[in-house]
This record gives structure tokens, sequence and C-alpha cells, in this order.
């Protein structure tokens, strides 16, 4: 390998990349906390944080710092190992996730041309990060949570992907710079409203949040972290920045998750209206997607156990799969 | 999944629902022996509260004994004390005026609409809903402020006096009363629509639960748990006191006996008390509320009495043994709450935690009850 | 199988329903009173620590150490005493003490003095690291806590 301006420029690059991707998604993960709190606020008649700094915009900081002086505890009979690996574990994948992402025209980490197909593997890796965390906690209620991230993670793949195969199978392209490219012109181009490749596209975007939802494991899904349940539920032992990485994950998670959405979706950086093109309408939709994952979260309780599966076996997989034969249909007739 | 396969060797494990926990409302303690997600066996063990009010009832003159009656049940501390003044009030042959008994039902009604309103939003905290909670607190506090001009407190009223009620209610209290009753019945339909027809929390709560007319039987539950049944037992039409029987209500009946049954026992109760205070209102005499000939240190003749009144939780009653002094010679408390947790044992058996906890939420318990 | 299609539908429909009632709260004023910005107006019958109300012209407490009070007290909080100075026929108070750690604001030793001597303070401000601090002393007039 020539060591040349080329490659120096490179090794720069991928720097800022990664430096730029993982301040995103810590940033994405300390100011949605702060939406997290401020937005259930107004829908429950109250003034969230509102006394550190103004608007409570200096709260992140001042949670990041309390995590950061916590004493990092590990119990006796935990497995050190796996029980330091878990936080880890999960939050990489996610921001990992990130780097296939097109924010704009011009603005990507890596354009892979298989970039679905990456993103939907690294964030199949956090199942086992949870349910790690969890075994290795030696804790009983964590335990109880290990075993329902793994059959509840498992069970939302399965839409998701079908929904994804459907997809793929109209854009045929893995491509997500491509497939938001088939989605310029007026908001009538989405995917969502793609009715000549399947009357059924809508209901495959709320599938599509609902597995959302469920891989990350929010409300109404948190059974993971079923607060009046399990405390905290496979987070019941970590302290300080453990619990704080599993935090920034799921935010992360989320971010990747209305971001793969918006892609997908509704046009990524495409004006509704065919206007203006560009980042500011990424990040409208993507903050407009988080803004309705956490409205879902504070509106309803959460679902049983076997309610959850039950939705997933015997709901979602089937109009997937109902969605995915429709498609081919239409794909091999019109 | 039944526990019928027991000839398999099913490895069991303890888990406590502990002291600290953020679904138990107090601080009650269960030891859930459990089968991966199922509940084996489910053993409360209570007392980490307990004060000994009964104790304290023999060794405090009558008068003196008003303050530890709100203590017991703090949410819904009208009814305590409601039973606790007439039972003694039967013992000494008081009679109380007629304002002051209107006065008693429409304060231990608007007590009972605040107990409900906490119920319903700590049970749906506990299904993980927690906006609700904000609601109906809102429409609590209205009520708290209303009672707060009246009797000075919030939560542990000192109220109710042997022969009436210590301070009289004005103006002020009956136009707040009013225009409280008819802007929470405006929101009834919200939380109908929020709650009661939400997807999820109808499947988290139909069928869920079975507390049968039997079990409640044979353990002495009253209250919501009961009608929720499918038994129609309501002390004010059963044993009517008080001004009760001038008065035209119905009383919820359910007979499906699982969760979303006694939630809406609760709901339709929260209507029927509104209509109760409206009528009590219209009909409300004017005149004293202080009987006139009552002794200020109390001592009625030898003999006893049981009073029970229907609290927000179920039959609550009093027995007040008398020995002619000052000082009751036994103050016995019979808690709804006592009975009603001692069905969670049986009925719990073969359920998933979480629906246990819903069944636990739905019995809408306060610990400092139970353990006095 | 039709049941299963109309479970889904009314289950939507009212998931929806559900979140367009929370949103349209988000269009209201919060109620949160900003305690301690701002304050609660209190009732007129508030119940505070008990105070000894005082003749207008004198301003001296009206209270004539009768104990009522203090055989009211169900939790033996209050502690009194009089003198009856030469040439008089009532007592003077010399000592009132309120141990408020005690109190349970029952209202029994304001409803039986007979001499309308003993009132609720609207005082509700009391924060303290001392117990010392809850011991009060009625008689000698003190000035607010911040």
């Amino acid at each position: 390998m020539t060591i040349n301006n080329e490659f120096i420029l490179e090794i720069v690059r991928l720097v800022l990349y990664a430096v730029g991707l993982i301040a995103f998604a810590a940033f994405n993960a300390a100011y949605l906390s702060l939406l997290e709190r401020k937005i259930p606020s107004w829908f429950q008649l109250r003034y969230g944080p509102k006394e550190v700094g103004w608007w409570g915009l200096l709260q992140p900081v001042a949670d990041g710092l309390k995590l950061l002086t916590k004493q990092l505890l590990v119990q006796r009979g935990a497995d050190v190992v796996l029980f330091k690996l878990a936080p880890v574990m999960v939050v990489i994948p996610a921001i990992m996730c990130l780097a296939t992402i097109p924010f704009s025209e011009t603005i990507v980490a890596r354009n892979l041309n298989l970039g679905l197909l990456v993103i939907f593997s690294f964030s199949a890796i956090h199942v086992i990060g949870t349910m790690l965390g969890g075994w290795a906690s030696y804790n009983k209620y964590a335990s109880i949570a290990a075993a329902r991230v793994v059959a509840q993670n498992i069970a939302y793949e399965i839409p998701l992907l079908l929904v994804m195969v459907a997809l793929v199978m109209v854009t045929h392209s893995f491509n997500l710079h491509t497939i938001v490219d088939q989605q310029a012109g007026g908001f009538w181009h989405w995917n969502v409203l793609r009715l000549s490749a399947s009357p059924l596209m809508p209901v495959a975007f709320i599938i599509y949040f609902i597995c959302m939802l469920a891989e990350s494991n929010r409300a109404p899904f948190d059974m993971v972290e079923a607060e009046s349940e399990l405390i905290a539920g496979a987070f019941t032992e970590y302290s300080g920045m453990g619990f704080g990485l599993f935090f920034i994950a799921e935010y992360a998670n989320i971010v990747v998750g209305c971001a793969l959405g918006t892609i997908l979706f509704l046009g990524g950086w495409h004006c509704p209206f065919n206007l203006l093109p560009g980042l500011h309408w990424f990040l409208i939709k993507m903050y407009f997607l988080c803004f309705t994952v956490i409205w879902v979260r504070w509106s309803f309780p959460r679902t049983q156990f076997y309610g959850l599966l039950n939705l997933s076996w015997k709901v979602l997989i089937p109009v997937a799969l109902a969605h995915l034969m429709i498609t081919a249909i239409m794909l091999k007739l019109v | 999944m039944s526990l019928e396969a027991q000839t398999i060797h099913r490895e069991t494990f303890v888990i406590n629902l502990g002291p600290q926990h953020p679904a138990t409302h107090g601080v009650l303690r269960i030891k859930l022996t459990m089968d991966g997600e199922y509940i084996y066996d489910a053993e409360p063990v209570i007392g980490y509260g307990h004060r000994m009010h009964e104790k304290m009832g023999e060794n405090r003159t009558y008068a003196k004994y008003l303050p530890n009656t709100a203590r017991m049940d703090y949410v819904a501390a009208m009814f305590n004390t409601h039973g606790y003044v007439c039972a003694v009030e039967r013992l000494a042959g008081i009679t109380v005026p007629e304002r002051a008994e209107y006065i008693r039902v429409i304060t231990a009604e608007l007590n009972r609409l605040a107990s409900h309103l906490l119920w319903a939003g700590a049970f749906l905290i506990d299904l993980g809903g927690f906006t609700p909670l904000l609601y109906t607190f809102d429409d609590r506090e209205q009520i708290l402020d209303l009672l707060e001009s009246v009797t000075g407190a919030r939560l542990t009223f000192c109220y109710y006096r042997f022969g009436g009620v210590c301070n009289d209610v004005d103006d002020e209290f009956v136009a707040g009363t009013r225009q409280f009753i008819s802007r929470l019945r405006s929101r009834m339909p919200m939380y109908h629509a929020l709650v009661t027809k939400n997807i999820i929390f109808r499947k988290r709560c139909e069928g869920i639960g079975p507390i049968t007319a039997a079990d409640c039987r044979r353990y002495g539950a009253t209250g919501p748990v009961l009608r929720g049944a499918g038994v129609a037992y309501d002390v004010r039409k059963a044993e009517p006191y008080s001004i009760y029987p001038k008065l035209d209500f119905n009383v919820p009946v359910y007979p499906e006996s699982d969760c979303m049954a006694r939630y809406l026992v609760r709901m339709d109760e929260i209507v029927e008390s509104m209509r109760i205070i409206e009528q009590a209102l219209d009909q409300m005499p004017a005149g004293p509320v202080m009987a006139e000939k009552v002794p200020k240190f109390l001592k009625p003749p030898k003999g006893e009495c049981y009073f029970n009144v229907e609290s927000a939780r179920g039959s609550f009653g009093v027995r007040a043994i008398s020995d002619g002094t000052d000082k009751a010679y036994r103050l016995k408390l019979r808690s709804p709450c006592f009975s009603n947790l001692s069905l969670f044992q049986e009925c719990s058996r073969g359920m998933l935690l979480a629906d246990a906890l819903a069944l636990l939420g739905s019995l809408d318990l306060v610990i400092p009850d139970i353990d006095r | 199988m039709w049941n299963y299609f109309k479970l889904i539908a009314t289950g939507s429909w009212s998931l929806c329903v559900g979140m367009w009632i929370v949103l349209l709260h988000a269009f209201r004023r919060p109620v949160t009173v900003q305690y301690p910005y701002e304050s609660v107006k209190l009732p007129a019958r508030y119940r505070g620590h008990i105070e000894l109300k005082r003749d207008a012209a004198t301003g001296q407490p009206k209270c004539i150490a009768c104990m009522a009070c203090q055989r009211a007290c169900p939790s033996g909080c209050i502690d009194l005493d009089g003198i009856k100075p030469e040439g008089s026929t009532r007592k003077v108070l010399t000592r009132y003490k309120l141990n408020f750690t005690t109190c349970s604001l029952c209202g029994l030793c304001v409803e039986s003095c007979a001499f309308d001597a003993l009132q609720f303070s609207k005082d509700y401000n009391l924060a303290s690291v001392r117990k010392e601090d809850y011991q009060m002393d009625l008689l000698t007039p003190q000035e607010k806590k911040p």
C-alpha cells in the first residue's frame, strides 16, 4: 500500500466519520433523553426539567456527570467479563448502523451497495448484549428480563425483515441512496404511498414502525425494563456509566430506526412539495418520527408478554406475508 | 400451562416482590415461588407498617383517638373516622343533627371520589401507562382543595366529632362542589376513551385475575372486589346508616370477576358518588352541625357496638367495647384491605407475573390499612 | 375470522383515539404551581401549627392557663404553666411550649379552648435540620422562619 495524499486523506476522513457518528449518536442520546422528559410534560400538564439551564437544556449534561461520577459496582457471583462486555455490545452496533445512513445527497459515511442488509445485521447484535447483561448480573429479576428480551426481539425481527424484503423487491436495490433517489418528487412519490407497488404499503410502514418500537424495547413493548414489575429488568445491577451506555444505546437505536424509516418510507431528504431538498428535511422527518415514538410511549400501558408475542406471530407476520405476496403478484402483473 | 404436570421435576426459584417495589402500594412483601414466569406460590408478608392502632385505642380516651383513625387508610380517611364516630355514638346514645349527617355524607363521598381517582391512576401506572395518572390527580387536587377549605387538611382529616362535625360548610364549598362535579362528569368520557376502550388495557384486564364470588365469601372480601364478582353487597344498601336511605343511587355490579369488572365497578361508583353528592347538596337542611349535650369526656355505658361503613375499599368495621370508663376496653378495626389481600395467595396460583401484578393492583390495597 | 379483523380494526382505532386525546392535552396550560416562585393561596381554615391569639387592646395572649388544651391533646405536645398574680382573679400565662414533632394537627386543643385563645397559623414553610427548631415557644413572639 502506498502512503500518499490519497491514503492520508482517507484516514482523516475515516477518523472524522467515526468521531462524527459517535458524536451524533451521543448528542442525540443526550438530547432525546431531555425530550423524553419534556414531551410528556406537555401531555401531562406539567413542566419538565427547567431548572438546570434555560428550558432544561443543561439537564443531559447534569445527568451525564451524575452517571460518570457513580461507582461501577459488580455483584459478587456475577460474571465480570460478560457483565462489563454487555453494555459495549449493545452500544457499538447501534452506532455502527449509522455508518451507512445517508443524511443527505452528499452526507454519508460509507455508501455501501448492501447498506440495508448491513444495518439489519448490525441491529440484531444488541439482543445478545442485553441478554448477556441480564444473565451475567446474577440477579433473578435480570434473568427473567434476559429471557424476555430474546423472545421479544426474535419475534419482531421477522415481520421487519418481511417488510424489508417486499420493499427491496420493489426498489431493486439494497443501496439506501438509490432507495431515496427513487422517492424524489413530491410526497406522492414516497414509498409509504407507493400504492402501485402494493396497496398495503401504508400498512407496511405501520408494521415497520411497530417492529422498530419492539426492537428498541420501547413502550408499549418495554417488557425488558418493565419498571413496575422488574424494577429495571436486565439493567437492574448496572450503575453509573454501565447504565448510561444502555441508555445511550436505546436512544441510538431509536435514532437509527427513525432514520431508516425516513429513508425507506418517507422520502429521505426530499421535500414533500418538491421545493428544497436537503439535510433539513431529513432531520425534520427523522425527529418527527422520534416524537411519535415518544408520544406512543407515554400514551398507552404496557402489553403483557404473551400479548406482545401474539401481536407479532398472529397479526404482524400474517399481514407482512400478505403484503409480500401482493407485492410479488403486482410486480409480475403490472 | 397448569401445575398438573408436577410429575416432571420443575426447578422453582424464590423471588421477593420486596418491601421496596414500585407496584406494591406501600410496604408489602410478597414471597413469590416462581416456575419460570409462572407463579407457583405467592405468600404475602405483612407487618412492615404495624403501628398498634388497636392497642392505642385502649390507651386513649375516645376523643383523643380521632386523629388515629385517619392514619390507617389515609387515602380514604373520612370513612375510617365515620365508622369509629358512629360506633361510639351508638354506644353513647348520641344523635347527630341532620345537617351534620348530610355534611358527613358529602365529605365522605368526595373522599371516595378522590380515592377511586387515585386508584385509577395508580392501577394504570402498574400496567405501564403513566399519563392517565396525571389527569386523575388533576381532578383529585380539586377535591382535596375543596376538602381543605372545609376541614383544613388534605389527606388525614380530623373533621368528624362525636355528635356531628366540627365546622360548618359555607356556600363557597357548595358552589365549588357543584362546579367540580359538572367538570368531572364532562371528563368521564375522556377517561373512557383514553383508558377503558384502549385495546392494550383491555387485553391486560379482560379475563385476567378471576376472583369468583365463592373465593370472596371464603376470605371475606368486600367492596369493589366483591361487586366485581357479581355479588350485589354494599353496606350502604344492606345495612343502611346515616342518611343513605334518603338518597337514590345504584350499586354497580359486574359478574365477570376479572380485573376489568373491578375497574368498571369503580368507574361506575365514581358516577354514582357524584349523583349522591348532588342529591345531598340539594337536600341538605339548615341547622346545627353539632349535637347539643355531648359530654366533654365521653364515658359511654358498658356495652359493645359493631358499626361498619362502606369505605372506598370495602366494608370497614369498628367494634368498640366499652367498660364504662373514658377509655375503650377494646377497639377492633376490621380492615377491608386485609381480607382483600388474603385472596391473593390462592387466586394468583399459576398466573404469569404481569397478570398477578394486575390482579394486585385491581384489589386496591393500601398497606397501612392492612397493618394498622 | 371476522372477529380477528374486527379486533384489529377497533383496536387500532382505540389506540389512535388515545394518542389524539393525549396530544390535545399538550395544548393546555400546565396546572403546576411553581413553588417556590409562586405559592398557593391557603384557605382560611388551613391547619398550620397552633398559635396563641392575642388581645387586640393589650397585645397579651388571651390564654388563662386553664390547661384544657393540654388535657385534650392526644399526643402530649402542649406544655404550659401560669401563675396567678396578686390581686387578680385570672391566671397569667408564663410558659407555653408546643412540641411540633408529635403534633398531628387534630384540632382538639383549639376546640377545647373555652376562651378563644388558640388558632391555627398559616405557617407552612417550616424546614429545618434540627429537632430543636420544632420545640416551639408560643409565648415569645418569634421572627418568621425564612
